[in-house]
């Protein structure tokens, strides 16, 4: 069986994020980039199920700036057999729909089995692009899964949805995204820090996908403006002496809060 | 040439695991009167008992299809599509829930329409309908357009308030069935449904006006209990970070941040949380903070509005008996 595992690349969420003023876009040159954790995540379960089952080839495909290739060699060091980058300049700015339609063609030429991903990306938080590929692509898809069982030709788990747990089941090939319930993402180790060192990464281009960026049919989202939200104004910070809680009940209490 | 308020704008109403109209609704119709003529979408079993709670709501009109309750998300895309043939809307509006940004997001897939995500509002302007945005968890405001046709647009839950109840034109309203055509597109089937079990009479999380959360500094699930029992004197909801929910306290629909729920309230009550960057992409935009925590240096502290370094078993417990004694005296 061939997983296929979306690993995004996103700005490091314990550093500061920023955001070009002028277009609206991510500042890569100003962040640091590392594998989303709930990619990370995903790969997890893939590596998981390839540990207890041979014969499980693991692939990770990103859509990324060639400058983010370092984070996709973790996902290597982490275990997986090969990885496979789409790198375009027409994608600066790719809305979900052109991510989707791109990783699904991408999908589609690497080859698979099962698609995991993880439920939303930390940057964009979109959350729909695995749905997307699995529509684009005809095949079935369960999203937000809190567990995962992996069996041949099928794929079964737990969908935390809105106010229920629905236990969903899809034939393969299929695409799933998982949620952060399920196991942390294991540490790469020395020897696999080493092989994937000598990884060729496959790279792509949207020329060999026959996906376009800004088609005529095809509607796009586009950013039109941004701005910087003002900082708090600091606040009251009181050390309790023993009367703390009565001092906030005022202070709720004046503001019409309690 | 039509006036925008002559517009249609197709709502896609998300309904509950016991049938009922998801909370969302109030908030995405309340949004789509104010682009134009509302047309509500509702799919599933016995949707058409729902249409008069719809037209209170503010739809003008309600559109239904029937759908397949096995099979997941494919069959509301398909009733979506017949629906925007039918109607040739100038906006789709769905929630940015599990469900409704995955209908809207495989519709606009599909028929080609640009896609704006997680919107806090939408609006007008001199080029069409505009999406706003609180990107990095409200770090920045970012404002989307489509470079042509209908967008398709999720609205953050209790982004939208809800006009006062009573104002909706109500009354009786003649649902309209859809003659679907399926897709065929291969979809997962859901085997079965767990009602998530919540003490029901707390606000919900997401459109809650004050928001208590509790995180690791409450040291245990008994010990979380603490936390309920502010927000019960507050008529709060309830909230948790991320490491509150790794650790058992309560279940993980609780989580605020950013992988969790993003709120805005008016008051949120911060207890025993640290602050870490993860957690203030979810609440940081909140009108009023406050944080208890035993650590000075804790970040929560640089954007509290008032702040209290202390024991949350000490200082609470005082809180809620001075709640209590303020509200009967
Ligand atoms: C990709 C990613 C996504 C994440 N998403 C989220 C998210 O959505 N939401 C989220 O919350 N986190 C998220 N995190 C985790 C985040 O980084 C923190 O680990 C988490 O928020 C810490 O939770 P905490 O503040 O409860 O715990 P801690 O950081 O351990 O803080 C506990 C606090 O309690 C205080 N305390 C202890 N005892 C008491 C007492 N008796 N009285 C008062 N104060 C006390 C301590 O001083 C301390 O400040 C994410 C992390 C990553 C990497
Ligand atoms: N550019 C990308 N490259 C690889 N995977 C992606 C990309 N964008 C989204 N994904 C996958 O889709 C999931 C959900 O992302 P999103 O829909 O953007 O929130 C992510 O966790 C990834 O698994």
């Amino acid at each position: 069986m061939r997983i296929l595992v979306l690993a995004k690349p996103v700005p490091d969420t314990y550093g500061q994020r920023t955001l070009s003023l002028e277009t609206g876009l991510a500042d890569r040159d100003a962040d640091v980039a590392v594998l989303d954790e709930i990619s990370e995540r995903a790969l997890e379960v893939a590596l998981a199920h390839a540990g207890d089952h041979d014969g499980t080839e693991v692939v990770v495909l990103a859509m990324a700036p060639q400058s983010l290739q370092a984070s996709l060699r973790k996902a290597l060091a982490m275990g997986a057999h090969d990885a496979v980058q789409v790198v375009d300049d027409a994608l600066v700015g790719a809305d979900a729909v052109l991510t989707a339609e791109v990783l699904a063609a991408a999908a589609q030429r690497t080859g698979f089995d099962l698609i995991v991903a993880g439920n939303a990306s930390t940057d964009g938080s979109g959350g729909v692009v695995p749905a997307m590929i699995a529509e684009r692509l005809g095949i079935a898809c369960a999203t937000s899964l809190s567990s995962a069982s992996i069996a041949d030709g099928e794929v079964r788990g737990e969908r935390a949805s809105d106010g229920a747990t629905l236990t969903v089941c899809a034939a393969l090939p299929a695409v799933i995204s998982i949620t952060e319930a399920l196991p942390d993402p294991r540490m790469p180790n020395f020897k696999g820090i080493m092989a994937a060192k000598k990884k060729e990464i496959e790279t792509l281009r949207l020329g060999d996908l026959g996906v376009e960026a800004l088609p005529d049919d095809v509607a796009r989202s586009i950013m039109v403006e941004a701005s910087e939200r003002p900082p708090r104004e600091a606040g009251t910070i009181i050390t309790d002496t023993g009367d703390a809680g009565t001092q906030l009940a005022r202070f709720l209490v004046a503001n019409r809060l309690a | 040439m039509s006036t925008p308020q002559d517009q249609t704008i197709l709502v896609l109403l998300d309904r509950g695991p016991d049938g009922q109209l998801a909370a969302s609704a109030a908030g995405l119709l309340a949004a789509a009167v104010a682009l134009g003529t509302p047309v509500a979408l509702i799919v599933g079993e016995d949707a058409d008992a729902l249409a008069e709670r719809a037209a209170a709501l503010g739809a003008a009109r309600v559109l239904t299809a029937p759908g397949d309750q096995d099979a997941l998300t494919v069959p509301a895309v398909d009733a979506l599509q017949a629906a925007a043939g039918h109607v040739t809307p100038a906006a789709v509006i769905a929630a940015h829930s599990v469900e409704g940004r995955e209908v809207a997001a495989r519709f606009a897939l599909r028929t080609g329409a640009a896609l704006a995500l997680d919107a806090v509002a939408v609006e007008r302007d001199e080029e069409g309908i505009v999406a706003r945005h609180a990107a990095y968890g409200g770090d920045y405001l970012v404002t989307s357009a489509a470079t042509f046709g209908a967008p398709v647009i999720t609205l953050r839950e209790g982004s939208v308030d809800a006009p006062p109840p009573g104002d909706g034109a109500g009354g009786d309203i003649a649902p309209e069935v859809l003659d679907v055509t399926p897709s065929e597109a291969p979809a997962a089937r859901v085997e079965s449904v767990e009602p998530a079990r919540e003490a029901s009479d707390r606000p919900d999380l997401r459109s809650a006006a004050k928001v208590v959360s509790g995180g690791r500094g409450l040291g245990s699930a008994e010990q979380f209990a603490l936390v309920e029992e502010l927000a019960d004197a507050l008529g709060a909801a309830v909230g948790a970070s991320r490491a509150a929910v790794d650790a058992g306290f309560v279940p993980a629909s609780h989580q605020v941040g950013q992988t969790g729920v993003s709120v805005s309230p008016q008051l949120y009550v911060a207890l025993g949380i640290s602050g870490a960057i993860q957690h203030l992409a979810g609440m940081q935009t909140a009108s009023t903070i406050v944080v208890i925590n035993t650590d000075d240096k804790a970040p929560l502290f640089e954007i509290a509005d008032f702040g209290v370094v202390g024991d949350v078993f000490t200082v609470v417990p005082q809180l809620i008996e001075a709640l209590r004694s303020e509200g009967s005296s």
